[in-house]
This record gives C-alpha cells, sequence and structure tokens, in this order.
C-alpha cells in the first residue's frame, strides 16, 4: 500500500474550483492526473514519486545517481585489496 | 522506467551483494518495516544473495494485515446499508473479518467499490448526492497526506454524503514495541522509506539512541534493499548506531512539510489496536474534532461484539518478524490465499503472501534467486 511510482511531469495546471496545483504525469507511457498540492516545487520535466494519486516527493537526480557511484568506490576498493601483498 | 530499471540491474545488485560479503563478520539479523519491501526481497530473492550471517525478518508494514478484526466488522456492516457505498483499497477486500469479508457482502449484493485514490471516493461522493460514500481510510503516514486531502475538500466544497472510516497507523511507535519486547531478534532497521518521504527521519534518532540500533532509510528496489543491508552491517560491524538515508533520491531529512501540515490540521495521534499485534499507545490517527463530522463511526453507529480470531494463524508473530510465514502449521495448506486465516496471506503486502506466491522453492533448499525475471 505504500506503493509510490516515479513518472515525469508533462503540464501543471490549477484545478478550476479548488485552486489546487495538478498535473499530467507521465508513468512509460500510461499518463495519470496527479494532485501536486504536496509538491510546490515541483516543474514540468520533474519526475516525482506518487502515491494513491499524490506528488509526494521531487525525484532528486543527482542523489539517484548515487549509489552508482558508491559501486564504483566500491570496485576500486577491491581491486587495490587484491592489488595488495 | 526511469528511476526503477536501473535499480534492479541483475550487475549492480551482485556487485553490492559482494560488498555485503566482504563486510560481514559475524551473524546479525535485520527487520525491514515494510511489507512492500519484503515482497521485493521474496520476490527476487534477495535473501540468497546474502551471507548466511545475514538474516532478513519481516516487519510490520502492512496496513491491511494490522487493521483490527473488529474495524473490518465494523466496514462489512457499515457495507450492507442500503444507502451505503463502501469504498476501498483492493487490498482490504479479502482480507477476512471474524464472519465475512467486504468481498463476500460485496457478492451479496453490498455496493462495495474499490477505488485508486481517496480523491476518487470523494468524486462518487458529488456525482451520488442521493448516497452515502464511505472510504475505508487505512494506511501508514505514506497515505495519510491523501486521506487529510480528501477530507479537507470535502468540508471546503461542504460535501454531506462523504465521510470516513478511519483506521490509520504510525510506523514509529511500533518499531519501538518490537524492540521494547523480550523476544526482540532485531539488531537494526531498514525503515520504509515512503513512509520517511513523507515524515522525514528526525524522528528515528530517539528512537536509534535509546535501543542502540542502526536505522537506515531505504528504498524498494533490489539494489536499495541491498544498499540499505550494507549500510546497517557496515553500522553493526563497526559498533555504530545511527540513522542514515539510503534512500535520498526520494527522502529528505525533514520530510515532506506541507504534507505534514495538511495531516495535522485533519488528523490527531491516538491509541491504536494493531491486529496480531495488540494496543499501542500513540500509534494511530483519528480525525480531529473540527473534522469529526466526516467520520463514519460515528455517522453509522455499529454494534460490534467481540470478535475471535483463527486460533491457528500466527499472523502476529509474523508481523513482529518472531516467525517466518513457512514456519507456520497452516500455511499453504489450511491457509492459502484463497482460503486465507489471516490478512498477511491476501494482502499484497503480506509477509505470508509473498512467501506462497513467490518463496515456496525454498521449502526444497533450491535457490529462488529470479531477479531477471522480476515482473516489470
Amino acid at each position: 500500500m505504500c506503493l509510490a511510482v516515479p513518472g515525469r511531469i508533462l503540464t501543471i495546471f490549477e484545478e478550476e474550483n479548488l485552486g489546487l496545483r495538478r498535473g499530467k504525469v507521465d508513468f512509460s507511457g500510461i499518463r495519470k492526473e496527479v494532485c501536486l498540492a504536496y509538491t510546490p516545487e515541483a516543474r514540468v520535466g520533474d519526475y516525482v514519486l506518487v502515491h494513491v494519486g499524490f506528488a509526494l516527493s521531487v525525484v532528486d537526480e543527482q542523489e539517484a545517481q548515487r549509489v552508482f557511484e558508491a559501486l564504483r568506490q566500491l570496485d576500486q576498493l577491491e581491486e587495490l585489496q587484491e592489488g595488495a601483498p | 522506467m526511469k528511476f526503477l530499471d536501473e535499480y534492479r540491474d541483475y550487475a549492480s545488485v551482485q556487485r553490492m551483494a559482494q560488498a555485503i560479503r566482504r563486510t560481514t563478520t559475524r551473524p546479525w539479523t535485520l527487520m525491514e518495516v515494510c511489507g512492500g519491501q519484503t515482497h521485493t526481497i521474496v520476490k527476487t530473492g534477495l535473501q540468497d544473495l546474502l551471507p548466511a550471517e545475514i538474516s532478513l525478518v519481516h516487519g510490520p508494514g502492512c496496513p491491511v494485515c494490522v487493521t483490527p478484526l473488529e474495524m473490518i466488522d465494523r466496514a462489512v456492516a457499515i457495507a450492507q446499508r442500503p444507502e451505503v457505498i463502501l469504498c476501498s483499497f483492493g487490498d482490504m477486500l479479502r482480507v477476512p473479518g471474524s464472519a465475512q469479508s467486504l468481498f463476500d457482502v460485496k457478492s451479496l449484493g453490498a455496493d462495495v467499490r474499490i477505488v485508486y485514490s481517496p480523491l476518487d471516493a470523494l468524486q462518487l461522493a458529488r456525482a451520488n448526492p442521493k448516497r452515502e460514500v464511505v472510504f475505508f481510510a487505512v494506511g501508514f503516514e505514506t497515505t495519510a497526506p491523501a486521506n487529510a486531502m480528501a477530507v479537507w475538500e470535502a468540508e471546503r466544497e461542504k460535501v454531506p454524503n462523504f465521510s470516513m472510516l478511519v483506521s490509520h497507523v504510525l510506523v514509529p511507535p511500533a518499531m519501538e514495541a518490537i524492540l521494547a519486547s523480550p523476544d526482540c531478534r532485531v539488531q537494526a532497521f531498514l525503515a520504509a522509506g515512503h513512509v520517511c518521504m513523507v515524515m522525514g527521519f528526525e524522528e528515528y534518532l530517539p528512537i536509534s539512541r535509546k535501543y542502540r540500533v542502526p536505522i537506515v532509510v531505504t528504498g524498494f528496489e533490489p539494489l536499495d534493499l541491498l544498499e540499505g543491508v550494507h549500510m546497517a552491517v557496515a553500522q553493526l560491524e563497526s559498533g555504530r548506531a545511527e540513522v542514515e538515508n539510503q534512500y535520498a533520491r526520494a527522502v529528505r531529512r525533514a520530510g515532506n512539510r506541507p504534507a505534514q501540515q495538511r495531516i495535522a490540521e485533519v488528523f490527531e495521534v491516538t491509541r491504536r489496536a494493531w491486529r496480531g499485534i495488540g494496543e499501542i499507545p500513540s500509534s494511530g490517527l483519528r480525525l480531529r474534532d473540527a473534522y469529526r463530522r466526516f467520520d463514519a463511526e460515528s455517522r453509522f453507529p455499529v454494534e460490534i461484539g467481540h470478535a475471535a480470531e483463527s486460533s491457528e494463524c500466527i499472523a502476529g508473530l509474523v508481523l513482529q518478524g518472531q516467525r517466518k510465514p513457512y514456519e507456520c502449521p497452516a500455511f499453504g495448506t489450511r491457509c492459502t490465499p484463497d482460503t486465507p486465516l489471516g490478512a498477511p496471506m491476501v494482502s499484497s503486502e503480506g509477509a505470508c503472501a509473498a512467501y506462497f506466491h513467490f518463496g515456496r522453492r525454498k521449502e526444497n533448499g533450491d535457490s529462488i534467486v529470479s531477479i531477471a525475471a522480476s515482473d516489470h
């Protein structure tokens, strides 16, 4: 139930009656309308994590790469250890 | 899918598993809190990639599993009223109540509908002004912002025929209850990433300090989970007990402030009974007085007797990480997803369902590594 799926914001608009921030979000080809009221900082093109119709976080693209950087460092460490007498 | 597929890459997962093997020198028991994480672990066979010293036990993070039997009986009773449309997330429908499930009464004619979002239930209320639309609001902190917004909107628009049956629960008090138990085996936690996406992780600092337990905020994909394990084991091996954030692409230290504000505006903290575990103080949410008229419990008073659990079901022990599903004598025989004795066998986040669907080969001692075949 705590599933949240990343999708890219295509458009942002205000709901007519309520003035709530909403947007069209693309999930690899499936497009859904999502409430953006909790991510006021989100811009078109950003990836957001969406749970039951609500964007709850903007994906930090730099942080998203960190694990791969960590893996490269682990590999280098291993090579150094293997190279040591 | 970007930000999903790269964290399922088998070569990266193997490299991370190798790093864990290099770091581990002693046996350690880790608990992943969220049922979604349990499903990834069992489905992809991550346990088999770990050194034998590391055991993962599965936590209580399955909202459907911990919703009290009495609350399900209440939902079933409300759903049977002719004026009511009862809306729920799909997971809840097959969970056994003391006599019937929502699915049972739906097949007998009750108007029970599966919705994707609480806003869909609110929309149903707008579209059906002559009916009473009740949303069965279960969930952890991740789902609370959505449910709070639905009630807040209903108040703003003065939608008279919308209400919520609230059975919301909070994760940190449950983690503390597990740590405080004399039978606790857990030495480190992988905290539920999406709960922290909403609430941040500052509330884990005192828990980590008090119980000297590493807590690593962890994501949901195989590589996330293994990196979370690696960070937790590195702490254990070096004698540290800190709160760390593996899932920084989604989780900020303070969480999502606008969501927290809306939750606090609509809900207040209350004690709650957890199915299989018992009552935990300050472990749930209920509607504040200002929104109490949207409370389905007071709008539709129902007499609920004391409900008895199946005597054979060990769901409570499974939810606290004290037993594995396959250690239950009823597992896969008298208890299956079609004939469940307890909720963890039906929910898509339940540990029993995970082992039933993906982990059965483990009984034969065969490998269940199947990341390459994981669905997309």
